[in-house]
């Protein structure tokens, strides 16, 4: 039922207009107000911090209906709900939840997340932008870019580099709550993007913005780890959300292919067709299977870095290969945005750059595998799904 | 054996629905093949003039009601009537059209006589000892054969699914009034005020529309006035294109569509585009003018039940999808087709 | 006021329906509550919010059949009751008004019942006349607007839809109303809606907790078939002239019983 209604929320009034609003660019006034209204917005956040206790499968679930419509919508869920709610969650203390994570869940603020820099990105340890200690202030500086919702939110959860001693450079960062009305923040829309283009990227710059003590989120030098659970939680609706694309792709194939002839005969009967069908069809049955199984183990309490960047991963190239058959199933129309192919085949392509490149979680990947990598049990876990305390 | 049928005559303050003669049709035929004969149910205020047109298409027997408290429809009444007339006539069959005062007074009047009613019948076998009927369910994705185990049979038909007889206006027949003895205050219900219908129809609710495509401005023997630039002229004869469809479409009372080449060359606005970005439409009846058939367009109107083209390419890729296709210039054959149209569809 | 909405379960509206051995089966669509319902439970929520009360969905199906009550009360419905019974298996439309109208009465106090308009399986439009018929209330079908309801005063007024236009109807309660679609939009259910209904407990009365037998059905199904798969055959419409083609024409979409 969650997937049904999100569903037609997203077909009855997103999908309608759509393709206007990618050609034009931006995303449209109506639809977080919207989101917040049916509640979408604080899906997984239990009911005492604003939310509307829903599991994280749920929030996969929800994901991978709103990407099916357009991407621009999921990308919503992964900054406020991924990197700041549930970040929030993560990590915040009682006060900081009251205050900032409440008014999230709820709607009534919208948050985002502000990590990458102009030039850093991946080699995030290397991030430039300084928080400075000054009584009871942190002072910050730099630039952040690529940042989804950045002129939409009212918050970001961002990291600065507060030890430039520290070595090694990693362990000099750590992360806050910013309110991005505070003076010395200026921001903007960055356009021209390949995709996503119904959707809000922007750039946020910090000119000695003062914030108090208390939006340090964890501890000065965890910035990192926190970061990086944050991405997990990011990256969790990423995966979701390119399955939905990959079974967006398989269904606008298969109604095509059903219609359009080739000899008198249907498109659908040609084998070399089918068999572009059957791959699209058989990598979201994996995607989908990756990414509940993510959602589970969130569900349970368990650490799922690997499974997360695993279904991210596999989700986001599979989805791009779908979104590029598509297009090609639909011959030269598929080329027209008569169709919605070729928006998804630029929306795809995003996803395999932003909240860990595929090469990142190739890597991370290879860590896991030759068993370099052990996960040592972080000092805040997300909160395992339990609907005795959420409701 | 159907020996005794009685027919259902719906209408709005005397103005028949026409699907009312097809029952009468139906009937008559039932009680030809039996040697029956064939009543029909006449209620209302000051409706002799139908009870007289029901003589014409093909009742035997009229059984009238007339008073004012029957003038606009609240069920009870009629539904009392009904009931009425049946254990007097008693009819082996009665016949009821689909329409929203037919269906609730055959749904009453199967409660009322203690005996089942079919639904929506698109066709009727009186061949064998058990009439059985036909009908669509699942919105025409199946048919189902159904039968009745009660009498009186009691069946609601489909309007066009039977046909309309020819009236003959020599006949006449007997005239069987029904008491009605109510008094004004006996029904619950009171009608504060009719509405007449808005103007319109909607693209998505049509059940017939007629579209036009490129061609509407395409008029060999049109001239635009002489001080217009090509473009303004394009679009003046796309309109003068576009109001002979308006023409055809207030005949049939049907919908405007238009196929996305005229909507971006500017000949009618967004809201009445046809196709995959357009409106997904499914009449029973889409004409086509001048529109070529491209994919796009077909994506958003395969499914209508009969497709029309007027084309005066014969290769235009539409005739493939078309159940009658014309090829003729789309501005020579509207305006005989709107007026042959509007003659069948008056009388 | 105490409304009372019967919904119905049918499966999805997109599913391809089949029959094999007179059994219907539509593949792995899913079963959802019947689209027209959804409107109906929109406006007895809208009704109660406005006059107070509460709001009882009512269905009859099979054991298990869960969907319609459960998004019923996912939209906001107080209560539910199920009425099953195997007895009533191959009911028609007559019999399952009876068992209705039974458990109406034995609900009680009810000042509105409300329907869908129509269901998109069986399609006929006929249980709100009949139940009302059974109960002696008020039919009042096809309404898409509620003025002037006082519900403690016992009064309604709707907007009926007929061919020729609009009613406007001044009715007394207990009445039995059908909602068309073009009501306001149905709300959709809330998370918190969706959680409390799968969580819901509510009584499944039989044909022996409402007290009466089962009621014969007079209608029955002797086959179900899938219309024949019709090839087009494009026709192409003779004529020398544009009239005469356009005469042709009148004269096949006649035939085809289209006009």
């Amino acid at each position: 039922m969650v997937q049904r209604m999100v569903r037609d929320f997203a077909v009855k009034e997103v999908l309608p207009g759509i393709q206007e609003r990618d050609r034009a660019g931006g995303m449209a006034p109506f639809i977080i107000p919207r989101m917040a209204e049916l509640g979408i917005l604080g899906i997984t956040i239990p009911v005492r911090y604003g939310g509307q206790g829903m599991d994280y499968i749920s929030l996969g679930l929800v994901s991978e209906e709103l990407e099916a419509v357009d991407t621009s919508l999921r990308v919503v869920i992964s900054v406020h709900n991924g990197l700041s709610c549930l970040t929030l969650l993560q990590w915040g203390t009682e006060k900081q939840k009251e205050e900032y994570l409440v008014p999230l869940a709820k709607g009534e603020k919208i948050g985002c997340g502000a990590f990458t820099e102009p030039g850093a990105g991946s080699d995030f340890a290397n991030i430039q932008a300084t928080a400075r200690k000054e009584g009871d202030s942190y002072i910050l500086n730099g630039e952040k870019m690529w940042i989804s919702l950045a002129t939409a939110a009212d918050y970001a959860v961002a990291t600065f580099r507060t030890d430039p001693q520290a070595e090694p450079p990693y362990r000099g960062l750590s992360t806050f709550i910013v309110d991005l009305d505070s003076p010395g923040i200026t921001r903007g829309d960055i356009h021209g993007k390949l995709g996503v283009r119904a959707g809000s990227t922007g750039w946020i710059n910090f000119q000695d913005v003062r914030i108090p003590v208390g939006n340090l989120l964890g501890e000065e030098g965890e910035g990192f780890k926190t970061t990086m659970s944050a991405f997990d939680n990011g990256r969790y609706t990423v995966a979701a959300g390119a399955t939905g694309l990959i079974r967006a792709s398989l269904e606008a194939s298969s109604k095509y292919v059903k219609e359009r002839t080739v000899g008198g005969k249907p498109l659908s009967e040609m084998q070399l067709i089918q068999e572009k069908l059957a791959l699209m069809a058989l990598d979201y049955q994996a995607a989908r299977l990756l990414y509940l199984q993510a959602g589970w183990l969130k569900n349970q309490g368990i650490r799922n870095t690997r499974e997360t960047s695993a279904a991210k991963l596999f989700a986001t190239e599979a989805s791009f290969r779908a979104a590029s058959e598509a297009v090609q199933v639909h011959g030269a129309y598929g080329y027209s945005d008569e169709y919605p192919v070729e928006r998804y085949f630029r929306n795809a392509r995003g996803a395999m750059i932003y909240e860990g490149s595929s090469e990142i979680q190739s890597l991370i990947q290879a860590d896991y595998a030759l068993k370099k990598r052990r996960d040592k049990k972080l000092r805040r876990e997300l909160p395992a799904y339990d609907p005795e305390t959420w409701v | 054996m159907t020996k005794k049928i009685l027919a259902y005559i719906d209408h709005f303050h005397g103005k028949v629905q026409s699907s009312s003669w097809e029952g009468l049709g139906l009937a008559a035929a039932i009680a030809a093949d039996s040697g029956g004969e064939v009543a029909a149910l006449v209620l209302g205020d000051e409706v002799g003039g139908v009870a007289e047109t029901a003589f014409h298409y093909g009742a035997d027997q009229v059984f009238l009601a007339e008073d004012p408290i029957l003038k606009d429809f609240r069920p009870e009444p009629l539904a009392d009537l009904v009931k009425q007339a049946a254990e007097s006539y008693q009819p082996d069959l009665i016949l009821f059209p689909t329409t929203t005062r037919g269906r609730t007074l055959a749904g009453m009047a199967a409660v009322d006589l203690n005996t089942g009613v079919m639904v929506d019948i698109i066709d009727l076998d009186w061949s064998g000892d058990k009439i059985v009927a036909t009908r669509p369910i699942y919105a025409g994705k199946l048919l189902a054969k159904l039968v009745c185990s009660t009498t009186p049979q009691i069946i609601t038909f489909r309007t066009r699914a039977f046909d309309k007889p020819e009236p003959d206006t020599g006949r006449s027949g007997s005239v069987t009034p029904l008491e009605v003895g109510l008094d004004p205050g006996a029904v619950a219900t009171t009608i504060a005020s009719i509405q007449e219908k808005a103007e319109g129809v909607s693209l998505s609710d049509a059940s017939v529309i007629v579209s036009g495509g490129r061609g509407v401005a395409l008029n060999p023997a049109l001239e635009a006035p002489a001080d217009l630039d090509e473009e303004a002229a394009d679009i003046w004869k796309a309109g003068q294109g576009f109001a002979l469809i308006k023409k055809l479409a207030d005949v049939l009372g049907a919908a405007i569509g238009a196929s996305r080449a005229a909507v971006d060359a500017g000949y009618i606005e967004y809201d009445h585009q046809v196709g995959q970005t357009g409106k997904v439409v499914t009449p029973d009846l889409y004409i086509a003018c001048g529109v070529s058939g491209a994919i796009q367009h077909l994506a958003g109107m395969r499914s209508s039940k009969v497709i029309v083209a007027i084309n005066k390419d014969p290769d235009a890729p539409i005739f493939n999808f078309a159940r009658f296709g014309v090829v003729g210039d789309m501005h020579a054959i509207l305006p005989p087709l709107t007026e042959a149209l509007k003659t069948h569809l008056a009388g | 006021m105490k409304i009372i909405v019967c919904v119905k379960q049918v499966p999805d509206t997109a599913a391809t329906m089949s029959v094999d051995n007179g059994v219907i089966s539509w593949g792995d669509a899913p079963l959802i509550i019947n689209p027209w319902d959804e409107y109906a439970v929109e406006a007895a929520l809208n009704l109660v919010a406005d006059q107070g009360g509460d709001v009882t969905a009512l269905c009859l199906g099979k054991e298990g059949e869960t969907e319609a009550i459960k998004h019923a009360l996912a939209m906001g419905a107080d209560t539910a009751v199920m009425i099953s019974d195997p007895a009533l298996k191959g009911v028609d439309n007559v019999a399952a008004s009876r068992v209705l109208a039974a458990a109406i009465e034995k609900i009680g106090g009810a000042d509105l019942v409300l329907f869908g308009q129509q269901s998109v399986d069986t399609d006929t439009g006929l249980l709100p006349v009949q139940v009302a018929r059974i109960l002696g209330w008020p039919s009042l079908t096809l309404v898409s607007k509620f003025e002037n309801v006082a519900g403690d005063e016992g009064k309604i007024q709707v907007l009926r839809t007929m061919e020729e236009g609009g009613q406007i109807v001044d009715s007394p309660l207990p009445a039995v109303v059908s909602v068309t679609k073009d009501y306001a939009e149905p709300r959709y259910p809330s998370f918190m809606g969706i959680r409390k209904a799968s969580k819901a407990e509510y009584p499944v009365w039989n044909l022996e907790d409402l007290g009466i037998a089962a009621p014969t059905a007079s209608v029955s199904w002797p086959e179900i078939m899938e219309p024949e798969q019709k090839e087009i055959v494009t026709e192409i419409i003779p004529g020398d002239t544009p009239e005469e083609k356009a005469h042709n024409l009148v004269d096949k979409l006649i035939a085809e019983k289209v006009l």
